[in-house]
Protein backbone atom coordinates (compact mmCIF):
# COMPACT_ATOMS: atom_id res chain seq x y z
CA UNK A 1 0.00 0.00 0.00
CA UNK A 2 1.03 3.54 -0.67
CA UNK A 3 1.26 5.18 2.68
CA UNK A 4 3.19 8.47 2.13
CA UNK A 5 0.76 10.56 0.14
CA UNK A 6 -2.30 8.68 1.32
CA UNK A 7 -3.88 11.24 3.64
CA UNK A 8 -3.98 14.26 1.33
CA UNK A 9 -5.29 12.14 -1.53
CA UNK A 10 -8.08 11.00 0.73
CA UNK A 11 -9.11 14.59 1.25
CA UNK A 12 -8.37 15.67 -2.33
CA UNK A 13 -10.72 17.31 -4.75
CA UNK A 14 -12.84 15.15 -7.02
CA UNK A 15 -11.65 15.00 -10.65
CA UNK A 16 -14.33 12.74 -12.00
CA UNK A 17 -17.51 11.43 -10.51
CA UNK A 18 -19.88 8.84 -11.82
CA UNK A 19 -23.41 9.00 -10.45
CA UNK A 20 -26.05 6.29 -10.88
CA UNK A 21 -24.73 5.18 -14.23
CA UNK A 22 -26.59 2.38 -15.99
CA UNK A 23 -25.69 0.87 -19.31
CA UNK A 24 -27.39 -1.94 -21.17
CA UNK A 25 -27.03 -3.60 -24.53
CA UNK A 26 -30.47 -4.66 -25.65
CA UNK A 27 -31.72 -6.71 -22.73
CA UNK A 28 -28.33 -7.25 -21.15
CA UNK A 29 -27.49 -4.96 -18.26
CA UNK A 30 -23.77 -4.28 -18.22
CA UNK A 31 -23.80 -1.64 -15.46
CA UNK A 32 -26.65 -0.88 -13.06
CA UNK A 33 -26.72 2.30 -11.00
CA UNK A 34 -23.02 2.53 -10.23
CA UNK A 35 -21.63 5.61 -8.45
CA UNK A 36 -18.07 6.40 -7.43
CA UNK A 37 -15.55 9.17 -7.74
CA UNK A 38 -11.93 9.58 -8.70
CA UNK A 39 -9.93 12.19 -6.80
CA UNK A 40 -7.23 14.36 -8.26
CA UNK A 41 -3.82 12.71 -8.06
CA UNK A 42 -4.88 9.29 -6.86
CA UNK A 43 -4.51 5.84 -8.34
CA UNK A 44 -7.95 4.31 -8.37
CA UNK A 45 -8.35 0.60 -9.09
CA UNK A 46 -11.50 -0.93 -10.53
CA UNK A 47 -11.64 -4.65 -9.85
CA UNK A 48 -14.14 -7.44 -10.12
CA UNK A 49 -14.65 -10.90 -11.60
CA UNK A 50 -14.94 -11.42 -15.36
CA UNK A 51 -18.03 -9.78 -16.83
CA UNK A 52 -18.39 -7.41 -13.89
CA UNK A 53 -18.64 -4.38 -16.18
CA UNK A 54 -15.19 -2.93 -15.58
CA UNK A 55 -14.24 -2.34 -19.21
CA UNK A 56 -17.76 -1.07 -19.93
CA UNK A 57 -17.21 1.45 -17.16
CA UNK A 58 -13.99 2.71 -18.78
CA UNK A 59 -15.78 2.85 -22.12
CA UNK A 60 -18.47 5.01 -20.56
CA UNK A 61 -15.90 7.34 -19.02
CA UNK A 62 -14.05 7.96 -22.28
CA UNK A 63 -17.18 8.27 -24.37
CA UNK A 64 -17.12 5.00 -26.33
CA UNK A 65 -20.45 4.06 -24.77
CA UNK A 66 -23.29 6.39 -23.90
CA UNK A 67 -24.96 5.33 -20.65
CA UNK A 68 -28.76 5.18 -20.68
CA UNK A 69 -28.93 6.67 -17.21
CA UNK A 70 -26.69 8.59 -14.89
CA UNK A 71 -24.48 11.63 -14.88
CA UNK A 72 -20.74 11.86 -15.26
CA UNK A 73 -19.00 14.94 -13.92
CA UNK A 74 -15.47 15.60 -15.15
CA UNK A 75 -13.51 18.64 -13.94
CA UNK A 76 -16.70 20.04 -12.46
CA UNK A 77 -18.67 19.80 -15.69
CA UNK A 78 -21.60 17.38 -15.78
CA UNK A 79 -22.35 15.76 -19.06
CA UNK A 80 -25.02 13.63 -20.55
CA UNK A 81 -23.33 12.69 -23.79
CA UNK A 82 -19.72 12.87 -24.79
CA UNK A 83 -17.95 11.61 -27.85
CA UNK A 84 -14.49 9.98 -27.59
CA UNK A 85 -13.03 12.98 -29.39
CA UNK A 86 -14.34 15.35 -26.70
CA UNK A 87 -13.09 13.06 -23.93
CA UNK A 88 -9.63 13.05 -25.46
CA UNK A 89 -9.78 16.80 -25.90
CA UNK A 90 -10.82 17.23 -22.28
CA UNK A 91 -7.78 15.31 -21.06
CA UNK A 92 -8.82 11.67 -20.78
CA UNK A 93 -6.38 9.16 -22.28
CA UNK A 94 -6.58 5.39 -22.18
CA UNK A 95 -5.05 2.06 -23.06
CA UNK A 96 -6.87 -1.10 -24.05
CA UNK A 97 -7.23 -4.59 -22.65
CA UNK A 98 -6.01 -6.17 -25.88
CA UNK A 99 -3.36 -3.74 -27.02
CA UNK A 100 -4.81 -1.42 -29.66
CA UNK A 101 -1.83 0.08 -31.45
CA UNK A 102 -1.47 1.34 -34.98
CA UNK A 103 0.19 -1.83 -36.12
CA UNK A 104 1.56 -0.60 -39.41
CA UNK A 105 3.38 2.33 -37.80
CA UNK A 106 6.63 2.58 -35.84
CA UNK A 107 6.71 3.00 -32.07
CA UNK A 108 7.68 6.64 -32.60
CA UNK A 109 4.77 7.33 -34.97
CA UNK A 110 2.37 5.62 -32.59
CA UNK A 111 3.42 7.90 -29.78
CA UNK A 112 3.42 10.93 -32.09
CA UNK A 113 -0.18 10.07 -32.95
CA UNK A 114 -0.93 10.74 -29.30
CA UNK A 115 0.01 14.37 -29.96
CA UNK A 116 -2.68 14.77 -32.63
CA UNK A 117 -4.83 17.08 -30.56
CA UNK A 118 -1.87 19.19 -29.50
CA UNK A 119 -0.83 20.01 -33.05
CA UNK A 120 -2.67 22.79 -34.79
CA UNK A 121 -0.77 24.08 -37.77
CA UNK A 122 -2.76 23.85 -40.95
CA UNK A 123 -2.45 21.49 -43.83
CA UNK A 124 -0.79 23.97 -46.13
CA UNK A 125 2.29 24.29 -43.92
CA UNK A 126 2.27 20.59 -43.18
CA UNK A 127 2.49 19.76 -46.87
CA UNK A 128 5.36 22.15 -47.37
CA UNK A 129 7.08 20.74 -44.30
CA UNK A 130 8.36 24.20 -43.60
CA UNK A 131 7.83 27.20 -41.41
CA UNK A 132 5.44 26.87 -38.48
CA UNK A 133 4.55 23.22 -39.15
CA UNK A 134 8.18 22.18 -39.08
CA UNK A 135 8.80 24.07 -35.85
CA UNK A 136 5.71 22.42 -34.40
CA UNK A 137 6.72 18.95 -35.51
CA UNK A 138 10.17 19.38 -33.94
CA UNK A 139 8.68 20.71 -30.72
CA UNK A 140 6.34 17.74 -30.36
CA UNK A 141 9.05 15.34 -31.36
CA UNK A 142 11.02 16.69 -28.43
CA UNK A 143 8.20 15.94 -25.98
CA UNK A 144 7.78 12.48 -27.46
CA UNK A 145 11.48 11.75 -27.06
CA UNK A 146 11.13 12.58 -23.36
CA UNK A 147 8.38 10.00 -23.06
CA UNK A 148 10.47 7.47 -24.97
CA UNK A 149 13.35 8.04 -22.54
CA UNK A 150 11.00 7.81 -19.58
CA UNK A 151 9.66 4.43 -20.73
CA UNK A 152 13.14 3.23 -21.73
CA UNK A 153 12.16 2.26 -25.25
CA UNK A 154 14.86 4.20 -27.12
CA UNK A 155 16.10 1.19 -29.12
CA UNK A 156 12.72 0.28 -30.58
CA UNK A 157 11.79 3.78 -31.73
CA UNK A 158 11.89 2.88 -35.42
CA UNK A 159 10.50 -0.62 -35.14
CA UNK A 160 7.01 -1.26 -36.52
CA UNK A 161 5.01 -2.10 -33.41
CA UNK A 162 3.52 -5.28 -34.87
CA UNK A 163 6.99 -6.81 -34.57
CA UNK A 164 7.45 -5.97 -30.90
CA UNK A 165 6.90 -8.46 -28.09
CA UNK A 166 3.68 -8.06 -26.16
CA UNK A 167 5.22 -6.42 -23.10
CA UNK A 168 6.84 -3.70 -25.19
CA UNK A 169 3.65 -3.15 -27.17
CA UNK A 170 1.89 -2.43 -23.89
CA UNK A 171 4.63 0.04 -23.04
CA UNK A 172 4.30 1.83 -26.39
CA UNK A 173 0.57 2.01 -25.83
CA UNK A 174 1.17 3.63 -22.45
CA UNK A 175 3.56 6.04 -24.19
CA UNK A 176 0.90 7.02 -26.69
CA UNK A 177 -1.54 7.75 -23.86
CA UNK A 178 1.12 9.77 -22.00
CA UNK A 179 1.84 11.79 -25.13
CA UNK A 180 -1.65 13.22 -24.75
CA UNK A 181 -0.54 14.74 -21.42
CA UNK A 182 -3.80 13.59 -19.87
CA UNK A 183 -5.34 14.71 -16.60
CA UNK A 184 -6.96 11.32 -16.25
CA UNK A 185 -5.33 8.14 -17.51
CA UNK A 186 -7.45 5.01 -17.89
CA UNK A 187 -5.53 1.74 -17.98
CA UNK A 188 -7.42 -1.40 -18.91
CA UNK A 189 -5.45 -4.34 -17.50
CA UNK A 190 -2.01 -2.82 -18.11
CA UNK A 191 -0.32 -5.97 -16.85
CA UNK A 192 -2.44 -8.70 -18.42
CA UNK A 193 -0.34 -11.46 -19.91
CA UNK A 194 2.96 -10.15 -18.56
CA UNK A 195 5.61 -12.06 -16.66
CA UNK A 196 6.71 -10.99 -13.19
CA UNK A 197 9.58 -8.86 -14.39
CA UNK A 198 7.44 -7.03 -16.93
CA UNK A 199 4.76 -6.50 -14.29
CA UNK A 200 7.29 -4.93 -11.96
CA UNK A 201 8.52 -2.62 -14.71
CA UNK A 202 4.99 -1.60 -15.59
CA UNK A 203 4.08 -1.00 -11.93
CA UNK A 204 7.13 1.23 -11.63
CA UNK A 205 6.10 3.24 -14.69
CA UNK A 206 2.56 3.66 -13.40
CA UNK A 207 3.79 4.93 -10.04
CA UNK A 208 6.30 7.23 -11.73
CA UNK A 209 3.66 8.70 -14.02
CA UNK A 210 1.48 9.33 -11.00
CA UNK A 211 4.26 10.89 -8.95
CA UNK A 212 6.25 12.84 -11.54
CA UNK A 213 3.48 14.08 -13.79
CA UNK A 214 0.79 14.13 -11.10
CA UNK A 215 -1.52 12.24 -13.45
CA UNK A 216 -4.67 10.78 -11.96
CA UNK A 217 -4.96 7.13 -12.89
CA UNK A 218 -7.86 4.70 -12.99
CA UNK A 219 -6.85 1.13 -13.68
CA UNK A 220 -8.49 -2.22 -14.10
CA UNK A 221 -6.36 -5.07 -12.83
CA UNK A 222 -6.79 -8.72 -11.90
CA UNK A 223 -3.55 -9.25 -10.03
CA UNK A 224 -4.47 -8.54 -6.39
CA UNK A 225 -0.85 -8.04 -5.39
CA UNK A 226 -0.50 -5.29 -7.99
CA UNK A 227 -3.75 -3.66 -6.89
CA UNK A 228 -2.64 -3.67 -3.26
CA UNK A 229 0.75 -2.17 -4.16
CA UNK A 230 -0.42 0.52 -6.53
CA UNK A 231 -3.80 1.84 -5.64
CA UNK A 232 -4.96 4.40 -3.15
CA UNK A 233 -8.59 3.33 -3.36
CA UNK A 234 -10.43 0.45 -4.94
CA UNK A 235 -13.96 0.12 -6.29
CA UNK A 236 -15.28 -3.42 -6.71
CA UNK A 237 -17.90 -4.31 -9.33
CA UNK A 238 -19.77 -7.57 -9.70
CA UNK A 239 -22.47 -8.26 -12.30
CA UNK A 240 -22.59 -4.55 -13.07
CA UNK A 241 -23.25 -3.50 -9.46
CA UNK A 242 -20.86 -1.81 -7.07
CA UNK A 243 -20.30 -4.10 -4.10
CA UNK A 244 -17.48 -2.34 -2.30
CA UNK A 245 -15.44 0.87 -2.30
CA UNK A 246 -12.52 1.84 -0.11
CA UNK A 247 -8.81 1.40 0.57
CA UNK A 248 -7.29 -1.88 -0.63
CA UNK A 249 -7.12 -3.17 2.95
CA UNK A 250 -10.78 -2.40 3.62
CA UNK A 251 -11.89 -3.95 0.37
CA UNK A 252 -9.95 -7.15 0.90
CA UNK A 253 -11.71 -7.72 4.21
CA UNK A 254 -15.15 -7.05 2.76
CA UNK A 255 -17.32 -10.18 2.86
CA UNK A 256 -19.22 -9.32 -0.35
CA UNK A 257 -15.91 -9.06 -2.20
CA UNK A 258 -14.67 -12.36 -0.86
CA UNK A 259 -17.96 -13.99 -1.88
CA UNK A 260 -17.82 -12.51 -5.36
CA UNK A 261 -14.32 -13.79 -5.92
CA UNK A 262 -14.54 -17.17 -4.23
CA UNK A 263 -18.22 -17.89 -4.60
CA UNK A 264 -20.72 -18.30 -1.78
CA UNK A 265 -21.41 -21.65 -0.12
CA UNK A 266 -25.02 -22.62 -0.61
CA UNK B 1 5.03 -27.05 -83.62
CA UNK B 2 3.66 -24.11 -85.49
CA UNK B 3 1.66 -22.92 -82.51
CA UNK B 4 4.67 -23.13 -80.24
CA UNK B 5 6.67 -21.12 -82.71
CA UNK B 6 3.94 -18.50 -82.87
CA UNK B 7 3.64 -18.33 -79.11
CA UNK B 8 7.24 -18.39 -77.98
CA UNK B 9 9.49 -17.31 -80.83
CA UNK B 10 7.68 -15.23 -83.37
CA UNK B 11 6.60 -12.40 -80.98
CA UNK B 12 10.20 -11.88 -79.85
CA UNK B 13 11.44 -11.95 -83.43
CA UNK B 14 8.95 -9.19 -84.19
CA UNK B 15 10.12 -7.17 -81.22
CA UNK B 16 13.68 -7.46 -82.40
CA UNK B 17 12.81 -6.72 -86.02
CA UNK B 18 10.97 -3.49 -85.27
CA UNK B 19 12.23 -1.98 -82.02
CA UNK B 20 10.46 1.30 -82.78
CA UNK B 21 7.11 -0.47 -82.75
CA UNK B 22 8.06 -2.20 -79.54
CA UNK B 23 8.96 1.09 -77.86
CA UNK B 24 5.74 2.63 -79.14
CA UNK B 25 3.70 -0.22 -77.69
CA UNK B 26 5.60 0.01 -74.43
CA UNK B 27 4.86 3.73 -74.20
CA UNK B 28 1.17 3.23 -74.96
CA UNK B 29 1.06 0.59 -72.28
CA UNK B 30 2.82 2.85 -69.81
CA UNK B 31 0.34 5.68 -70.36
CA UNK B 32 -2.65 3.39 -70.00
CA UNK B 33 -0.97 1.94 -66.92
CA UNK B 34 -0.54 5.35 -65.31
CA UNK B 35 -4.25 6.00 -65.72
CA UNK B 36 -5.11 2.59 -64.27
CA UNK B 37 -2.86 3.47 -61.36
CA UNK B 38 -4.78 6.66 -60.76
CA UNK B 39 -8.10 4.83 -60.63
CA UNK B 40 -6.66 2.18 -58.35
CA UNK B 41 -5.24 4.93 -56.15
CA UNK B 42 -8.75 6.25 -55.57
CA UNK B 43 -9.79 2.80 -54.33
CA UNK B 44 -6.70 2.38 -52.16
CA UNK B 45 -7.18 5.74 -50.42
CA UNK B 46 -10.69 4.90 -49.30
CA UNK B 47 -9.95 1.27 -48.55
CA UNK B 48 -6.97 2.18 -46.38
CA UNK B 49 -8.79 4.67 -44.22
CA UNK B 50 -12.20 3.11 -43.91
CA UNK B 51 -11.92 -0.50 -45.05
CA UNK B 52 -14.63 0.15 -47.61
CA UNK B 53 -14.27 -1.13 -51.14
CA UNK B 54 -15.77 1.82 -52.95
CA UNK B 55 -17.69 0.47 -55.90
CA UNK B 56 -18.59 4.05 -56.83
CA UNK B 57 -14.99 5.07 -57.63
CA UNK B 58 -15.58 4.49 -61.36
CA UNK B 59 -18.70 6.57 -61.45
CA UNK B 60 -16.98 9.29 -59.43
CA UNK B 61 -14.53 9.59 -62.33
CA UNK B 62 -17.41 10.04 -64.76
CA UNK B 63 -19.32 12.35 -62.44
CA UNK B 64 -16.32 14.62 -61.92
CA UNK B 65 -15.52 14.82 -65.63
CA UNK B 66 -19.19 15.33 -66.51
CA UNK B 67 -19.58 18.13 -64.01
CA UNK B 68 -16.51 19.88 -65.37
CA UNK B 69 -17.57 19.64 -69.00
CA UNK B 70 -21.23 20.28 -68.21
CA UNK B 71 -20.42 23.50 -66.35
CA UNK B 72 -18.26 24.69 -69.22
CA UNK B 73 -21.07 23.95 -71.68
CA UNK B 74 -23.33 26.16 -69.60
CA UNK B 75 -20.92 29.02 -70.17
CA UNK B 76 -18.65 28.86 -67.14
CA UNK B 77 -14.99 29.60 -67.98
CA UNK B 78 -12.79 26.49 -67.94
CA UNK B 79 -10.70 27.27 -64.86
CA UNK B 80 -13.69 28.48 -62.87
CA UNK B 81 -15.51 25.28 -63.86
CA UNK B 82 -12.51 23.32 -62.57
CA UNK B 83 -12.60 25.18 -59.26
CA UNK B 84 -16.35 24.64 -58.90
CA UNK B 85 -15.96 20.95 -59.74
CA UNK B 86 -13.34 20.63 -57.00
CA UNK B 87 -15.82 22.30 -54.65
CA UNK B 88 -18.53 19.86 -55.70
CA UNK B 89 -16.22 16.89 -55.07
CA UNK B 90 -15.69 18.28 -51.57
CA UNK B 91 -19.43 18.57 -51.01
CA UNK B 92 -19.81 15.02 -52.26
CA UNK B 93 -17.26 13.86 -49.67
CA UNK B 94 -19.10 15.70 -46.90
CA UNK B 95 -22.42 14.27 -48.10
CA UNK B 96 -21.06 10.73 -48.23
CA UNK B 97 -19.73 11.05 -44.69
CA UNK B 98 -22.91 12.57 -43.25
CA UNK B 99 -25.54 10.55 -45.10
CA UNK B 100 -23.82 7.25 -45.79
CA UNK B 101 -20.86 6.48 -43.55
CA UNK B 102 -22.04 8.00 -40.28
CA UNK B 103 -25.38 6.18 -40.08
CA UNK B 104 -23.64 2.94 -41.02
CA UNK B 105 -20.75 3.18 -38.59
CA UNK B 106 -19.80 -0.16 -37.01
CA UNK B 107 -21.76 -2.09 -39.63
CA UNK B 108 -20.05 -5.00 -41.38
CA UNK B 109 -17.92 -4.08 -44.39
CA UNK B 110 -20.30 -5.79 -46.79
CA UNK B 111 -23.06 -3.36 -45.77
CA UNK B 112 -20.84 -0.39 -46.56
CA UNK B 113 -19.87 -2.03 -49.83
CA UNK B 114 -23.55 -2.32 -50.74
CA UNK B 115 -24.04 1.31 -49.77
CA UNK B 116 -21.41 2.29 -52.35
CA UNK B 117 -23.56 0.50 -54.96
CA UNK B 118 -26.35 2.80 -53.92
CA UNK B 119 -24.04 5.78 -54.27
CA UNK B 120 -23.12 4.59 -57.79
CA UNK B 121 -26.71 4.57 -58.96
CA UNK B 122 -27.42 7.87 -57.27
CA UNK B 123 -24.49 9.51 -59.07
CA UNK B 124 -25.54 8.04 -62.42
CA UNK B 125 -29.08 9.31 -62.04
CA UNK B 126 -28.10 12.67 -60.61
CA UNK B 127 -25.43 13.26 -63.27
CA UNK B 128 -27.81 12.36 -66.08
CA UNK B 129 -30.56 14.52 -64.64
CA UNK B 130 -28.40 17.62 -64.60
CA UNK B 131 -26.04 17.19 -67.53
CA UNK B 132 -27.89 14.75 -69.77
CA UNK B 133 -26.73 11.34 -70.93
CA UNK B 134 -25.00 12.28 -74.18
CA UNK B 135 -21.27 11.77 -74.54
CA UNK B 136 -19.34 15.02 -74.25
CA UNK B 137 -15.93 16.20 -75.36
CA UNK B 138 -13.39 16.92 -72.62
CA UNK B 139 -12.32 20.56 -72.51
CA UNK B 140 -8.66 19.62 -72.53
CA UNK B 141 -7.40 22.57 -74.61
CA UNK B 142 -9.37 25.09 -72.61
CA UNK B 143 -7.70 23.75 -69.48
CA UNK B 144 -4.31 24.38 -71.01
CA UNK B 145 -3.44 20.77 -71.72
CA UNK B 146 -1.15 20.42 -74.75
CA UNK B 147 -2.25 18.91 -78.04
CA UNK B 148 -0.44 17.17 -80.84
CA UNK B 149 2.41 14.74 -80.74
CA UNK B 150 6.17 14.67 -80.51
CA UNK B 151 7.73 12.31 -83.04
CA UNK B 152 11.28 11.18 -82.78
CA UNK B 153 13.43 8.87 -84.78
CA UNK B 154 14.22 5.59 -83.19
CA UNK B 155 15.97 2.56 -84.63
CA UNK B 156 15.10 3.39 -88.19
CA UNK B 157 11.46 4.18 -87.48
CA UNK B 158 9.35 6.72 -85.63
CA UNK B 159 8.00 6.75 -82.15
CA UNK B 160 5.17 9.14 -81.55
CA UNK B 161 4.35 10.49 -78.11
CA UNK B 162 1.07 12.32 -77.63
CA UNK B 163 1.70 15.49 -75.65
CA UNK B 164 -1.44 14.92 -73.62
CA UNK B 165 -0.10 11.53 -72.58
CA UNK B 166 3.13 13.09 -71.41
CA UNK B 167 1.14 15.66 -69.45
CA UNK B 168 -1.01 12.90 -67.97
CA UNK B 169 2.05 10.99 -66.83
CA UNK B 170 3.58 14.08 -65.23
CA UNK B 171 0.38 15.12 -63.48
CA UNK B 172 -0.23 11.59 -62.23
CA UNK B 173 3.32 11.38 -60.90
CA UNK B 174 2.96 14.68 -59.05
CA UNK B 175 -0.36 13.60 -57.54
CA UNK B 176 1.02 10.27 -56.41
CA UNK B 177 4.14 11.86 -54.95
CA UNK B 178 2.19 14.48 -53.02
CA UNK B 179 -0.23 11.87 -51.70
CA UNK B 180 2.67 9.73 -50.57
CA UNK B 181 4.29 12.67 -48.74
CA UNK B 182 0.93 13.62 -47.28
CA UNK B 183 0.39 10.10 -45.93
CA UNK B 184 3.89 9.60 -44.58
CA UNK B 185 4.91 12.95 -43.21
CA UNK B 186 2.02 15.06 -42.00
CA UNK B 187 -0.06 14.97 -38.85
CA UNK B 188 -3.23 14.35 -40.84
CA UNK B 189 -1.46 11.66 -42.84
CA UNK B 190 -0.45 10.00 -39.59
CA UNK B 191 -4.04 10.25 -38.41
CA UNK B 192 -5.20 8.63 -41.66
CA UNK B 193 -2.87 5.70 -41.17
CA UNK B 194 -3.93 5.49 -37.56
CA UNK B 195 -7.58 5.23 -38.52
CA UNK B 196 -6.72 2.57 -41.09
CA UNK B 197 -5.01 0.50 -38.38
CA UNK B 198 -7.46 0.77 -35.50
CA UNK B 199 -10.66 2.76 -35.19
CA UNK B 200 -10.94 2.58 -31.43
CA UNK B 201 -7.32 3.46 -30.77
CA UNK B 202 -7.62 6.39 -33.18
CA UNK B 203 -10.72 7.60 -31.34
CA UNK B 204 -8.97 7.28 -28.00
CA UNK B 205 -6.22 9.71 -28.99
CA UNK B 206 -8.81 12.19 -30.20
CA UNK B 207 -8.70 11.64 -33.94
CA UNK B 208 -12.06 12.49 -35.43
CA UNK B 209 -13.21 9.71 -37.76
CA UNK B 210 -15.68 12.05 -39.45
CA UNK B 211 -12.94 14.49 -40.41
CA UNK B 212 -10.67 11.73 -41.69
CA UNK B 213 -13.43 10.22 -43.82
CA UNK B 214 -14.20 13.56 -45.43
CA UNK B 215 -10.51 14.02 -46.19
CA UNK B 216 -10.05 10.61 -47.84
CA UNK B 217 -13.25 10.83 -49.85
CA UNK B 218 -12.26 14.30 -50.99
CA UNK B 219 -8.78 13.05 -51.94
CA UNK B 220 -10.37 10.16 -53.82
CA UNK B 221 -12.67 12.69 -55.51
CA UNK B 222 -9.69 14.78 -56.64
CA UNK B 223 -7.97 11.68 -57.99
CA UNK B 224 -11.22 10.81 -59.78
CA UNK B 225 -11.35 14.29 -61.31
CA UNK B 226 -7.75 14.03 -62.56
CA UNK B 227 -8.47 10.59 -64.00
CA UNK B 228 -11.65 11.87 -65.63
CA UNK B 229 -9.85 14.76 -67.32
CA UNK B 230 -7.01 12.58 -68.62
CA UNK B 231 -9.19 9.70 -69.70
CA UNK B 232 -11.87 11.97 -71.10
CA UNK B 233 -9.26 13.76 -73.19
CA UNK B 234 -8.23 10.48 -74.80
CA UNK B 235 -11.74 9.33 -75.66
CA UNK B 236 -14.88 11.13 -74.56
CA UNK B 237 -16.81 11.81 -71.40
CA UNK B 238 -19.68 9.38 -71.10
CA UNK B 239 -21.11 6.93 -68.63
CA UNK B 240 -19.38 4.16 -70.55
CA UNK B 241 -16.19 5.39 -68.85
CA UNK B 242 -17.49 3.82 -65.67
CA UNK B 243 -16.21 0.42 -66.74
CA UNK B 244 -12.63 1.58 -66.42
CA UNK B 245 -13.25 0.98 -62.72
CA UNK B 246 -13.30 -2.71 -63.60
CA UNK B 247 -9.78 -2.27 -64.95
CA UNK B 248 -8.73 -1.16 -61.50
CA UNK B 249 -9.69 -4.49 -59.99
CA UNK B 250 -6.80 -6.54 -61.44
CA UNK B 251 -4.51 -3.62 -60.60
CA UNK B 252 -5.65 -3.78 -56.99
CA UNK B 253 -5.30 -7.54 -56.83
CA UNK B 254 -1.82 -7.18 -58.20
CA UNK B 255 -0.71 -4.26 -56.07
CA UNK B 256 -2.47 -5.08 -52.84
CA UNK B 257 -5.50 -3.16 -51.63
CA UNK B 258 -3.63 -1.10 -49.06
CA UNK B 259 -0.51 0.00 -50.88
CA UNK B 260 -0.02 3.22 -52.81
CA UNK B 261 3.24 2.03 -54.45
CA UNK B 262 1.39 -1.21 -55.21
CA UNK B 263 -1.33 0.67 -57.05
CA UNK B 264 1.29 2.40 -59.17
CA UNK B 265 3.39 -0.68 -59.94
CA UNK B 266 0.24 -2.76 -60.50
CA UNK B 267 -1.19 -0.19 -62.90
CA UNK B 268 1.98 -0.03 -64.97
CA UNK B 269 2.37 -3.83 -65.10
CA UNK B 270 -1.24 -4.27 -66.19
CA UNK B 271 -1.10 -1.42 -68.71
CA UNK B 272 2.14 -2.53 -70.33
CA UNK B 273 1.24 -6.23 -70.15
CA UNK B 274 -2.07 -5.58 -71.82
CA UNK B 275 -0.70 -3.57 -74.74
CA UNK B 276 2.29 -5.84 -75.36
CA UNK B 277 0.09 -8.91 -75.07
CA UNK B 278 -2.49 -7.55 -77.46
CA UNK B 279 0.06 -6.43 -80.01
CA UNK B 280 2.31 -9.48 -80.12
CA UNK B 281 0.22 -12.37 -78.87
CA UNK B 282 -3.22 -11.07 -79.84
CA UNK B 283 -3.18 -12.34 -83.44
CA UNK B 284 -2.42 -15.85 -82.19
CA UNK B 285 -5.64 -15.91 -80.19
CA UNK B 286 -7.77 -14.03 -82.67
CA UNK B 287 -7.25 -10.58 -81.11
CA UNK B 288 -9.37 -8.78 -78.55
CA UNK B 289 -7.40 -10.27 -75.67
CA UNK B 290 -6.85 -6.82 -74.18
CA UNK B 291 -10.20 -7.00 -72.39
CA UNK B 292 -9.35 -10.06 -70.34
CA UNK B 293 -5.59 -10.28 -70.30
CA UNK B 294 -5.38 -8.00 -67.24
CA UNK B 295 -7.29 -10.53 -65.16
CA UNK B 296 -5.06 -13.37 -66.31
CA UNK B 297 -1.94 -11.39 -65.37
CA UNK B 298 -3.46 -10.65 -61.95
CA UNK B 299 -4.35 -14.32 -61.43
CA UNK B 300 -0.84 -15.45 -62.28
CA UNK B 301 0.61 -12.99 -59.75
CA UNK B 302 -1.90 -14.16 -57.17
CA UNK B 303 -0.56 -17.69 -57.43
CA UNK B 304 2.78 -16.50 -56.14
CA UNK B 305 1.84 -13.56 -53.94
CA UNK B 306 -1.68 -13.90 -52.56
CA UNK B 307 -1.37 -10.61 -50.66
CA UNK B 308 -0.43 -8.70 -53.82
CA UNK B 309 2.94 -7.22 -54.71
CA UNK B 310 3.05 -4.70 -51.88
CA UNK B 311 0.10 -5.72 -49.74
CA UNK B 312 0.65 -6.35 -46.07
CA UNK B 313 1.40 -9.95 -45.39
CA UNK B 314 -1.40 -11.35 -43.32
CA UNK B 315 -0.03 -13.15 -40.32
CA UNK B 316 -2.40 -14.35 -37.65
CA UNK B 317 -1.20 -15.38 -34.25
CA UNK B 318 -2.99 -18.47 -33.13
Amino acid sequence: MRAPDGPDVMAGEVLLSVANVSLSFGGVKAISGVSFDIRKGEIRAIIGPNGAGKTSMLNVINGFYQPQEGVITFKGKARAKMRPHDAADGGIARTFQNVALFRGMTALDNIMAGRTLKMHKNLFWQLLRHGPAMVEEVEHRHRVEEIIDFLKIQEIRRTPVARLPYGLQKRVELGRALAMEPDLLLLDEPMAGMNIEEKEDMSRFILDVNEHYGTTIALIEHDMGVVMDLSDRVVVLDHGIKIADGTPAEVMKNQAVIDAYLGVAH
Amino acid sequence: MDILYKAFIDPFMQMGAAPDLFVQTLWDGLVAGVLYSLIALGFVLIFKASGVFNFAQGIMVVFAALTLVGLHEKGVPAYLALAITIGIMFLLAVGVEKLMLRPLVNQPDIILFMATFGLTYFLIGFGELIFGGDPKVMIATQLGLPRGAIDFKFAGGFVSLQKIDIAATIIASIMVASLAIFFQKTRIGRALRAVADSHKAALSVGISLEQIWVIVWFAAGLVALATGIMWGARSEVSFALEIIALKALPVLILGGFTSIPGAIAGGVIIGVGEKIGEFYWGPLLGSGIETWLAYVIALVFLLFRPQGLFGEKIIERI
